[in-house]
């Protein structure tokens, strides 16, 4: 059984959200600081749904702190990354799954995901939205 | 704040020396630029120094004299040279010391760098699922802006193979061969668009100047160039920069624009008024940028600009004329000074297989240096002769 890769980074409920925070300005940021930094701002979850703002590919294994799949470079994947804009509240860096770099394309439709990342942790990332 | 003038450059060359340490790389250069200067260490009257993994620049008296003079450690990531320099050209534009020295060196292991988290005020999952990585940032940004701005892959091709042919003319460069077009855009790519000759490579060096006041440069009977102006920026609210795990919707300023504009206004000069450039060029995107970033053209020029040539060294604006950090490398704290390094050297008509001949063919009057760091901030230097 595989645990979440931080606490409270995404919602316990069904359709799982990020958890990001509201300033009393009513900015949205991501993710929800911790101590003295989180005073003042509202817990916030944040939309499941938005469009990709960039991408690109991740073509080598990265250093220590990385803990992705495999042990070392002969069994690394390369794997896809971007910010997704979650309109009106704020852009998130996330992993990308299920999808080739070839089906990115900057503006499409994408919705939030919680995946499998090593033998112990899951994971957020965001897939291009399924009809 | 007095008008200061650097009389004295020197540096160790870029790449990978075996049996020198990072700091002893620095102190080569520090004698390399007094020896320029005509001067002895004992004469220094302050300096300023630093390195990202090489250690305290201050321990160089060990090895270049215990004159007693205050030696201030700088770390400031990317943009420690720059500080470096604007803390030694302050010192001495206030009228506290006639002399300064600024100087910087790094050695760095193999591989891409890998920043710590904590470092920078991030949460461990940051780093942990892969996404803290400055090539992943660049290729972000520049992947975002080729759409918007239309800029192509081979634009981004051109731009690497300017500058392994700077380098294959420059003595302190690191690569020194030229790749031609096609390798570079048949190499594995690192992170899309970007492939592996578009990315510069952690790497070793030292670089050092002096500084002088008027009243001195003129006792000594030195010839030196003036710093018309020296402007370091950290980032404004809403903008978009290396690190940041999420981003604002509303399209915030750049650390960048800032300095740029900040040097430009208090040094009177102008954007058509420079001569010769180096800007940051950690990857091909970061020049092409940084190009427009810095005022040199609209975003979406850079197209036609690379087309026909004009950062070449033959061009209306030779960008990165000793190959950049692309062909030299980016040791960290020396980084920054080898950019006013080589404009030094150009002003002073001394770069020569790939000297920039300047609008009347006497050289360039005005050269004009950008850094850009980690976590979002911009040094940029004037220089006029």
């Amino acid at each position: 059984m595989r645990t979440p890769i931080a606490e409270d980074l995404w919602t316990d409920e069904a359709e799982p959200r990020l958890i990001g925070g509201k300033l009393p300005s009513g900015e949205v940021i991501f993710p929800m600081p911790e101590g003295d930094a989180a005073e003042g701002v509202e817990r916030h979850p944040l939309a499941r749904k938005g469009t990709l703002w960039s991408f690109t590919t991740q073509g080598f294994r990265p250093k220590s702190p990385y803990e992705g799949p495999g042990e070392g470079p002969h069994d690394f994947k390369p794997y896809l990354v971007g910010y997704v804009e979650l309109p009106g509240e704020v852009i998130v860096e996330s992993l990308l799954v299920d999808a080739e770099l070839d089906d990115l394309e900057i503006g499409m439709p994408m919705e939030f995901a919680v995946v499998p990342f090593n033998d112990d942790h899951t994971t957020f990332a965001f897939r291009p939205e399924k009809n | 704040m007095e008008d200061v003038y650097i009389i004295g450059a020197g540096i160790h060359p870029f790449g990978r020396t075996d049996g020198r340490s990072g700091r002893e790389q620095g102190v080569y250069a520090v004698r390399q630029a007094l020896d320029d200067a005509g001067l002895e260490w004992k004469d220094i009257e302050c300096a300023y120094g630093g390195s990202a993994s090489s250690g305290s620049a201050d321990v160089m008296v060990n090895e270049l004299g215990l004159t007693g003079l205050p030696f201030t450690n700088v770390a400031n990531g990317c943009a420690t040279g720059g500080s470096s320099l604007a803390s030694a050209q302050y010192a001495v534009g206030s009228g506290a010391f006639d002399l300064a020295l600024a100087t910087g060196f790094d050695k760095h292991e193999r591989g891409a760098f890998n920043a710590s988290p904590k470092d920078y005020g991030l949460p461990e999952w940051y780093g942990q699922t892969g996404m803290m990585l400055t090539t992943q940032f660049f290729a972000l940004k520049i992947q975002r802006y080729m759409q918007l701005h239309g800029i192509s892959r081979r634009t981004l091709g051109l731009v690497a193979e300017k500058a392994f042919r700077n380098g294959a003319k420059t003595e302190h460069a690191w690569r020194r061969s030229e790749v031609d077009l096609d390798t570079i855009l048949n190499a594995p790519m690192i992170n899309d668009p970007l492939t592996k000759y578009m990315f510069c490579s952690p790497a070793e060096g030292g670089v050092a100047l002096i500084l002088a006041s008027k009243k001195k440069m003129d006792e000594l009977g030195a010839k030196g160039v003036k710093i018309a102006n020296i402007s370091v920026k950290t980032r404004p609210p809403d903008s978009f920069e290396v690190f940041q795990p999420a981003i604002s919707v509303k399209d915030g300023g750049k650390p960048t624009q800032l300095a740029s504009r900040a040097a430009f206004e208090k040094s009177g000069i102008g954007p058509e008024d420079v001569e010769v450039a180096q800007l940051q060029d950690t990857e091909s995107g970061a020049e092409i940028m940084h190009m427009a970033e810095n005022g040199f053209c609209k975003d979406g020029e850079q197209e036609q600009w690379l087309a026909e040539g004009r950062t070449e060294l033959t061009g209306t604006l030779p960008v990165n004329t000793d190959g950049g950090c692309l062909a030299c490398g980016e040791p960290i704290g020396a980084s920054g000074l080898r950019q006013v390094y080589e404009n030094v050297q150009q002003l002073r008509g001394r770069a020569g297989a790939r000297q920039v001949a300047g609008r009347d063919g006497k050289g360039p009057k005005i050269g004009y240096s950008h850094v850009y760091g980690a976590p979002g901030l911009s040094a940029v230097a004037i220089l006029e002769r």
